[in-house]
């Protein structure tokens, strides 16, 4: 049962983060060669389809920024020519789960979708909040099953510190909390006000 | 709805509507699972699968095999013949005798109906029955219905034919339970020696003709002419059968609209269905043959992973 519901991170805020992430994406990838972006189901995929957006925005603006300019472009493009947002797939890991034994309510499967090759690709997967690890180490099982990447990191929107169950930490954090075993963190992207962030407290 | 209700698959019938989806909507994601490049995940590497066949079948003992080792599940295979059950070892003790090697799950054929409901009575492990005796066939009622829905949507409000042996026939059974319950109408086709007395009672219409029951279908699923139980003359000949109650090309272009063949295998070519109709653009019988396996994942997950498993 709900106890109590309190927004940590408001709307600009929450942009804010976005815009960093995809600015922290685009530093590190340079010219997104073979980068390939992979959202965990549910709710990694709401968070990386926003994320796309705001990183799209961007590479629109670089690229507007940038014509006439090749210099410029180099900086950003490793390979001549426009500056392409990286493809995205979605990943489900509910058969990869350790712990359904383990939960009193079933899990339901969603669609795994990833329409290319993960050879000598550079994996960013992508997820809401990272808690125990479990689910992550769930997602790399699944992900080796599709290939051999050559890399693969991991970004998550937030990090529950204290809990983790697994030596698995992210490359890119939106930001981290401090949180109790009673409390949940919800990441609500279609909400009236625009998307937020809320610490819930249970009674469970 | 996010999980079963029962620990067993004995009939179609301990099923709703909402669970006959859920197996559909897991099967959907088991499907995609066998077409990867590696074609398992490790879900069930905790659990061990007997397969306990009391009567001979290649296809369905096939498909739930590679089903369980699709989900990582440890198996063993136990077949009627050359086992303790020739030494006259009672149905009981036989699987009681398996489960105390630390076996999670059964999934058995027989050639007596009701076999896995008596067995369901006196063991505490889920039960997957595949196949009883004239009974009930649910993994391949699940698999039909599924391979309807695959090819034409939905399966509300489509009409189904099942040709052939109805008596002697689970499939038919099982799949006149989901297609009703799934809301599909269900049309019956065969000689009278072979259409049991008052299935009508089921809420199906039944003809003799061939044509009529083509004319009114979307979909005619043909059941195989069981050669082994034609011990009692049920017809006078294989031959005037074909004549009667055969599909073939010629029958199907006459009426104006395609429709979708279906059939559970094996087929007997040239009795119950002519080579062309069965290797035709119109069949599906091998997407049946691959739904099975997805099927038979979905069932088998959705039941190792009951809550109601948890100690």
């Amino acid at each position: 049962m709900i106890l109590e519901s309190r927004v940590i991170v408001r709307p600009a805020h929450l942009s804010l983060i976005l815009q960093r992430l995809s600015e922290e994406l685009l530093e590190r990838h340079p010219g997104f060669h073979n980068t390939v972006l992979i959202g965990l189901q549910p709710r990694g995929v709401f968070f990386l389809n926003r994320l796309a957006q705001v990183l799209q925005a961007r590479i629109d603006d670089l690229s507007h920024e940038m014509d006439g300019s090749p210099e410029g472009h180099r900086l950003v493009s490793a390979q001549p020519g426009r500056l392409n947002i990286p493809a995205q797939g979605a990943l489900d890991v509910t058969f990869y789960r350790d712990d359904f034994r383990h939960r009193s309510e079933p899990l339901s499967a969603h669609t795994t979708q990833l329409p290319f090759s993960l050879e000598g690709k550079k994996v960013v997967l992508v997820d809401d909040v990272l808690f125990t690890g479990r689910t992550i180490r769930a997602g790399l099982d699944a992900l080796l099953d599709f290939g051999r990447p050559d890399r693969v990191e991991l970004m998550v929107l937030v990090s529950r510190r204290l809990r983790q169950e697994f030596p698995i930490h992210p490359d890119y954090c939106g930001m981290e909390v401090n949180t109790h075993d009673d409390e949940r963190v919800r990441v609500c992207w279609d909400e009236p006000e625009g998307a937020h962030i809320t610490l819930i407290k249970t009674t469970g | 709805m996010k999980a079963l209700a029962h620990s067993n698959l004995i009939s179609i019938r301990d099923l709703s509507a909402e669970e006959i989806d859920l197996i559909f909507t897991t099967a959907d994601n088991f499907k995609e699972v066998i077409n990867r490049p590696i074609k398992k995940v490790p879900s069930l590497r905790d659990t061990t699968i007997a397969n306990l066949f009391f009567e001979s079948s290649t296809r369905t003992r096939l498909s739930f095999e590679l089903a369980e080792k699709r989900l990582s599940a440890d198996v063993v295979n136990f077949s009627a013949s050359g086992s303790s059950v020739s030494k006259g070892e009672t149905l009981i003790d036989t699987v009681r005798n398996i489960l105390a090697m630390k076996v999670d799950m059964v999934v058995m054929r027989h050639p007596d109906a009701g076999a896995c409901q008596f067995l369901a009575r006196h063991v505490s492990c889920p039960i997957v029955n595949a196949g009883d005796g004239a009974h009930e066939h649910p993994t391949q009622a699940l698999l039909d219905a599924f391979s309807i829905r695959e090819k034409m949507g939905s399966v509300q409000g489509k009409r189904v034919a099942i040709f052939g042996d109805i008596l002697h026939s689970r499939v038919a059974l099982s799949n006149i339970f989901c297609l009703k319950a799934l809301g599909a109408e269900v049309m019956l086709c065969g000689p009278a020696t072979l259409m049991p007395r008052g299935i009508e009672e089921l809420g199906v219409g039944v003809t003799h003709q061939v044509r009529e029951a083509l004319a009114w279908c979307d979909v005619a699923n043909v059941l195989r002419i069981q050669l082994e139980r034609q011990q009692t003359r049920y017809f006078p000949s294989l031959r005037e059968y074909t004549q009667a109650f055969g599909i073939n090309r010629k029958l199907l272009d006459e009426i104006k609209k395609e429709i979708v063949i279906m059939h559970p295998g094996p087929i007997n070519r040239g009795v119950e269905l002519s080579s062309d109709v069965a290797d035709s653009g119109r069949s599906i019988i091998l997407q049946q043959v691959e739904n099975g396996v997805a099927i038979r994942m979905a069932v088998l997950y959705l039941l190792a992973t009951r809550p109601q498993l948890i100690e």
